[in-house]
């Protein structure tokens, strides 16, 4: 198939950026879209010019590096990550829309490639447990009710790509935020901080100038892990909770 | 093992009200702010319902609908000053009004603020039309309800004559020639559906009630109060404009 690609172009952190248009000529349906960005890049390290930076890592959908807006949706027309997106997704002849995450807490690096240290500063403010847990424990020493090991378990799935901030129209990181708040405070483990926990993450958000949530629930529509929009609202109960009792 | 949260989380509480005395940030948050439109907006939509039943009087003739409005100024009374529960009420729905415009205004700088880069193209994945309502839809109903105000409780705007009945400030007001009248009302009363269509929801989800099984049962309510708040207060003026009342 035949596509023409317009990419975003930004040489560094200061640089102005620009859309660049390409046509590439010869795409397989069954390359992803990575492979696809692959190809131009061969084709223009074979021209002379800059290839274009994009994050990626694992490409199997399981690390979260790799993410890019792809014609106005986050990670593109299905509801996966970037790397295991294909190019049958598209039709021949289609032009396509490639701009990276946008959102004043992820700078642009260079082209598609985004800062997500943001996320790393949210977590070390509250994403983990202090207890000494030891080697893997027998099964069944701590019970835990199935329905709550289930949402724990949905929520942790989260692999912090930053798709839910990047579709978000206020640019808000709460349902990453949310998922690990529900994720550790759903297990017994996660208690002694629980309460802390939520105030310290949303204080660090809030710093880090993501925009405030407003329950649209475009993050969930686009999260390639499907983490629930309902984490957000276990996030302002624990929150209110925290308040209520003068945490934080 | 006790795996109980609440134990946990006064534990918690007494725990970390020894460490430190400041208060944080966290009650200025933006899910604090949030959480302030939420419980505004409900005391709102309550207010709406109250009002928009007193507005559906209008239907039981002059008498029924004047009396109402009168025994509002009487409610309360004499354990309460004449008009003293009528101020009362005026004052928090005045607070509210103001508590959720402010919170918004932070809020909309705020994210103005996060995503400083537009995106070249933007698609809606699943959000309502309602959401893209809110922040524009909220300026315009804030600006009826001045026009609102001095129309039919001050009555110092009086289009076909003033009058110390109220319900014949609603049929002058509202007569066929002053049909720009009318379609202000009318586009503003639809605004306040657009806006408790989605304003109901995240105002329930800000405030915890959001659960992936409730989701949809919610949706329906703010939808279903959406519907009945407008069609309750569209009712009124049209008939007057319709002739069906006067």
């Amino acid at each position: 198939m035949n596509i023409t690609l317009r990419v975003w172009r930004q040489k560094g952190r200061d640089d102005e950026g620009r859309m660049v248009t390409y046509k590439l000529t010869d795409v397989s349906a069954d390359m992803s879209f990575l492979e696809m960005l692959d190809v131009l890049n061969e084709k223009l390290t074979l021209e002379g010019e800059e290839p274009v930076a994009f994050d990626h890592d694992c490409r199997e959908g399981i690390c979260g590096a790799c993410g890019v807006v792809i014609d106005g949706e986050a990670h593109g027309p299905e509801r996966t990550t970037t790397c295991q997106l294909h190019m049958r997704s598209f039709n021949d002849g289609d032009t396509i829309t490639v701009e990276p995450w946008r959102a004043s807490a992820f700078p642009v690096v260079k082209d598609l490639v985004v800062d997500r240290g943001a996320f790393d500063r949210i977590i070390q403010a509250g994403g983990y447990i202090s207890a000494p847990t030891g080697t893997a424990p027998d099964a069944h020493a701590n019970p835990i009710p199935k329905p709550d090991a289930d949402r724990a378990f949905d929520a942790a799935t989260c692999i912090g790509c930053g798709a839910c901030v990047a579709a978000c129209p206020n640019a808000s990181s709460m349902l990453f935020t949310a998922a690990k708040v529900t994720h550790l405070g759903m297990l017994p483990q996660g208690q002694p901080e629980r309460a802390a926990r939520v105030v310290q993450m949303v204080n660090q958000q809030d710093e880090e100038d993501f925009g405030g949530c407003t329950n649209i629930g475009e993050c969930a529509a686009v999260c390639p892990k499907g983490i629930p929009l309902d984490t957000i609202s276990q996030l302002n109960t624990d929150l209110l909770g925290s308040l209520s009792k003068g945490v934080g | 093992m006790d795996v109980g949260l609440n134990s946990n989380l006064k534990w918690q509480a007494v725990a970390n009200s020894t460490l430190t005395k400041k208060r944080s940030t966290a009650y200025g948050s933006t899910v604090a702010l949030k959480s302030a439109m939420a419980v505004t907006g409900a005391v709102l939509v309550l207010y709406l319902i109250a009002h928009m039943y007193g507005n559906l009087k209008v239907f039981s003739g002059q008498e029924a609908f004047d009396g109402y409005a009168h025994g509002l100024r009487e409610l309360g009374y004499p354990l309460l000053p004449e008009e003293g529960f009528l101020w009362v009420f005026r004052l928090v729905l005045l607070a509210s009004v103001l508590i959720h415009i402010y919170s918004a205004a932070v809020l909309t700088i705020r994210a103005r603020k996060a995503r400083t880069q537009r995106y070249v193209v933007t698609k809606r994945v699943q959000r309502t039309y309602s959401s893209y309502t809110m922040r524009w839809g909220g300026v315009l109903i804030a600006l009826f309800v001045v026009f609102h105000i001095l129309h039919l409780t001050v009555n110092a705007i009086a289009p076909g004559g003033a009058s110390d009945s109220p319900y014949e400030r609603l049929v002058n007001g509202f007569q066929p020639e002053f049909w720009y009248v009318t379609l202000f009302y009318v586009a503003a009363v639809i605004a306040v559906g657009f806006h408790l269509r989605h304003g109901i929801w995240s105002g329930m989800a800000t405030l915890g009630l959001n659960k992936a099984s409730r989701q949809g049962k919610i949706n329906a309510a703010a939808v279903g109060i959406a519907l009945i708040v407008t069609v309750g207060f569209l009712l009124p003026p049209l008939a007057v404009t319709f002739g069906l009342v006067g």
